[in-house]
């Protein structure tokens, strides 16, 4: 059984910065996979060499055993990759429906379709993937009008509503408080199973509550790759956050206080 | 930057409004005085034109400065036509829209690669290009004397020939672009525009082919320039390389942000004015009418983004 | 020397100056497109009011002096009118790029209609100011020596321009700025008054190159506009924000449009837009444009 999503080699420069070097990694079906490290670790350009927003100098990515590593970003996003961004991607005219309508469309509707159409069965849709965020009855209100915190449901509801086979998730807690936090848990919880996860995060008590696996990249390279508990105990884990001097305790203790980071 | 169309609320109150203004027009040979009711037809070809740019601008979020280059070429073939092939009005027209589209096929697949200020530049330059041709290609555009003696359109056994019978066939062409424009802007294809108007980035990211959308938005609004052109021809029986121009191009953009991008109805009126102001107003001003236009350009810019009608909206927000 | 050197070498030469005029015309453009991101749609009618200056200042058949004293006022004037664009368009620039390119068209509109209601509707011409406006033998063919001066010219400010960006911390502040705008800004350099210093040196090249201009073009309505698409065209095979690039694509056009005409007449336009839009199919940042591209 081939992964749902994997890379080999994967190597990207920036000049003379080596900001991914040399990553494997392994995405099984319905994956929970958390990717974690200090700041400048690479795991933004990682993302990017996925979702295929930037081209990588050297490697492989295979989405279902087929490569598409010479695929275009909307490409890819046809094929079944989806994400969401770190900073709130939506479409700021429009309100929370319309945002996910337009996912919904392009990958069940027609949206070429130069005719007005009636929309009673993509409302249903669309209202059921608000519900599944916890935005039920937000269908119409604006995107300027939501929350921060409700925006990033959104964010989600919109990825979610192109089907996707393995998901993207960037920094989904960024700028959330404690409660929208938990929230955004229980979202992530109720993800259908089929959907592979991959998920940013700095808010390492959500890490790991939420993942099955983690990887840990220091410096554009993989440093370990293991479950939570693995990580967690792993000495050289502790040293590459020490040595940047940040959250030690999480590693010491097991779910203390949490608390997200800004990048 | 700019206003989503009212869905839902006011519905009827806009259905009438369409409905009065549409009677208004068609009214129009039967009190207004030949010059006046001429001046109402040159209104409706060039609100067309600023309707089709801003499903360009509005809509797809692509600020173009050329788009004189394809309702000239639709003028210009239009009136071609009308020359050497035959007379027939909707002839003419679909030989317009067509060339229309033509034009902008071309010009949108090497433009629609760029974006913002980047894409203006090209437009302009393109637009630039498509008036020397028209001033220098002499047989079949007569260069810089223009095409003219066209003859009066034909419709149905009769020739358009005076003042009214012109002004309705232009009213139907109008009504028709006009509808064809407000479909595709409540359509899903549409939304899809505003999508990549909003935040192309993310619209690559759900998967859309947004280079393709671009230039199919690029076609239409081409195709309907056309129309326009095509309208022109019938009306004025004659075409001039300025038609096709930069004056032009400005002029119709001075009409889209003037009247509010993205509303369709705005740039309608934004046209009505910048008509009024150039033409009727001309020598009262003057002959200063581009300087009063600019001094609105300035203006709206500066204390009124997006223009008539989002200060319409918030007006209207404001009220309720 | 070839043969077809030999026949067209007039028009090379003549290609030659209209390029170094174009660059002195198109660098300003580029600059404050590179640094701001600002398309300054009134440098177009920047060129022609210079040109109106120096009939104007001098009449049809200039003296010396008052050659000069048009070049310094056109300097003067195109300097302060880049300062109060700067100013203009800096108060959009929370907005749009789009808003502050039209905010400049506006404005090149108004000052259009103006110089046409001052001037009249016709062509004005201008002699060049006196000792340059004979023949000189180039290689064996009478050739007007003012041309030559201002292919001297065109030389003489690129070399100056190359200095001053290179050598000055001025300079180095622009190259950085077209570089990367953010980090400089992060940085704490004053930005507002670097854009309107570059801005009002970009008006100022405009200004005056419409003073070098005129004893070729003339002074007359649409001068703006056929200049501005010009300029467009070169900043954007050269690449924005690229002074290098400003040159070379200032050369290229400054041949197509003398040789081209010569040798294709009508369809030089095609193949200026098909350099175009060949450069923008290839390398859509320009020849020597950063690779960030189209920034919207």
């Amino acid at each position: 059984m081939s992964a749902a999503l994997s890379c080999a080699g994967l190597r990207r420069e920036f000049g003379a910065v080596r900001a991914v070097d040399g990553v494997d990694l392994s995405l099984p079906a319905g994956a929970r996979h958390a990717l974690i490290g200090p700041n400048g670790a690479g795991k933004s350009t990682l993302f990017r060499l996925l979702a295929g927003g930037l081209r990588p100098s050297a490697g492989r990515i295979a989405l279902d055993g087929a490569d598409v590593t010479r695929l275009s970003e909307a490409r890819r996003a046809r094929l079944g990759i989806g994400q969401t961004f770190q900073h709130s991607s939506l479409f700021l005219s429009m309100t929370a429906g319309e945002n996910v309508a337009l996912a919904a469309e392009r990958a069940q509707g027609r949206p070429w379709w130069p005719l007005p159409r009636a929309h009673a069965a993509r409302r249903e849709r669309v209202g059921q993937l608000l519900g599944e965020v916890g935005l039920d009855g937000r269908v119409d209100a604006a995107v300027m009008a939501l929350s921060h915190g409700e925006r990033r449901q959104l964010e989600i509801a919109v990825a979610l509503a192109t089907r996707p086979r393995v998901l993207l998730l960037d920094e989904p807690a960024a700028g959330l408080s404690p409660a929208e936090s938990a929230r955004l848990a229980d979202l992530v919880r109720r993800l259908p199973d089929e959907v592979s996860l991959l998920f940013v995060e700095h808010d390492l008590d959500l890490v790991f509550r939420l993942a099955t696996r983690v990887t840990v990249m220091h410096l554009g390279a993989v440093l370990m790759s293991g479950s939570p508990e693995e990580v967690r105990g792993s000495p050289e884990v502790q040293a590459a956050y020490l040595g940047s001097g940040r959250r030690q305790d999480l590693f010491l203790a097991p779910a203390s206080e949490p608390a997200s980071e800004e990048e | 930057m700019s206003v989503a169309l009212p869905r839902l609320s006011g519905r009827a109150a806009e259905r009438a409004a369409l409905v009065a203004v549409l009677a208004l027009l068609a009214a129009a040979p039967l009190f207004l005085t030949p010059y006046a009711t001429s001046t109402v037809t040159r209104i409706m070809v060039f609100a067309l034109l600023a309707a089709s740019l801003d499903l360009l601008v509005g809509f797809t979020g692509l600020p173009s400065l050329g788009h004189g280059a394809y309702f000239g070429a639709g003028a210009y073939a239009a009136g071609w036509c009308a020359v050497h092939v035959t007379a027939s009005g909707p002839v003419a027209l679909a030989v317009a829209i067509a060339a229309g589209a033509v034009v902008a096929a071309i010009a949108g697949c090497v433009a629609v690669r760029a974006r913002g200020v980047f894409f203006l530049m090209l437009t302009l330059a393109i637009g630039e290009v498509v008036q020397q041709l028209a001033e220098s290609w002499h047989d079949v555009t007569g260069g810089s004397n223009g095409l003219y003696g066209i003859p009066a359109a034909r419709l149905g056994g009769f020739s358009l020939i005076d003042v009214g019978a012109r002004h309705w066939f232009v009213l139907a062409g109008f009504a028709v672009g006009a509808a064809a424009v407000r479909c595709i802007a409540a359509s899903p294809l549409g939304d899809t525009l505003r999508g990549i108007r909003d935040n192309e980035a993310r619209m690559r990211a759900l998967g859309y082919r947004v280079y393709h959308y671009k230039l199919a938005a690029f076609i239409i609004s081409g195709a309907v320039a056309g129309l326009a052109g095509g309208l022109l021809a019938a009306h004025q029986r004659l075409v001039t390389p300025p038609d096709v121009g930069l004056g032009t191009s400005i002029l119709a953009l001075l009409a889209v942000t003037i009247g509010g991008e993205g509303s369709l109805w705005g740039p309608c009126v934004g046209a009505a004015l910048v008509v009024v102001i150039t033409d009727a107003l001309g020598s009262s001003l003057g002959g200063h009418g581009p300087l009063v236009l600019g001094l609105l350009f300035v203006v709206v810019v500066f204390a009124l983004p997006g223009g008539l009608a989002r200060a319409v909206a918030a007006r209207r927000r404001a009220a309720s | 020397m070839p043969a077809w050197l030999d026949t067209h070498l007039v028009s090379v030469l003549n290609g030659l100056a209209i390029g170094f005029l174009l660059f002195i015309l198109a660098v300003g453009l580029s600059l404050v497109f590179g640094m701001m991101d600002v398309l300054n749609l009134a440098h177009g009618v920047l060129f022609l009011t210079g040109a109106y200056l120096s009939w104007l200042i001098g009449g049809p058949s200039p003296s010396w002096p008052s050659f000069l004293v048009a070049l310094v006022a056109a300097g003067a004037l195109g300097a302060a009118a880049g300062a109060g664009l700067s100013l203009a368009t800096g108060r959009l620039a929370r907005r749009s790029h789009l808003d502050q390119a039209l905010l400049t068209l506006g404005i090149s509109l108004i000052a259009a209609d103006a110089l046409s209601a001052i001037f009249g509707d016709d062509v004005l011409a201008v002699d060049p100011p006196p000792g340059l406006d004979g023949s000189a033998m180039v290689l064996g063919h009478l050739y007007p020596v003012y041309r030559l001066a201002l292919i001297a010219a065109g030389l003489a400010l690129a070399a100056i321009v190359h200095l001053g960006v290179e050598r000055t911390s001025l300079g180095a502040l622009v190259r950085a700025t077209v570089a990367d705008r953010e980090m400089v800004s992060a940085v704490g350099a004053d930005d507002r008054k670097v854009k309107a210093i570059v801005f009002a040196l970009g008006s100022l090249l405009a200004s005056c190159a419409g003073v070098l201009g005129a004893p070729i073009y003339g002074a007359g309505p649409g001068l703006d506009t056929t200049v501005l698409i010009l300029a467009l065209v070169v900043v954007v095979i050269g690449g924005l924000g690229s002074i290098r690039g400003a040159l070379v694509g200032a050369l290229v056009i400054g041949q197509i449009e003398t040789l081209g005409r010569s040798l294709l007449s009508d369809l030089a336009s095609f193949v200026l837009f098909g350099a175009l839009a060949l450069v923008l199919i290839l390398r859509p940042q320009g020849l020597f444009g950063a690779p960030g591209g189209a920034r919207p």
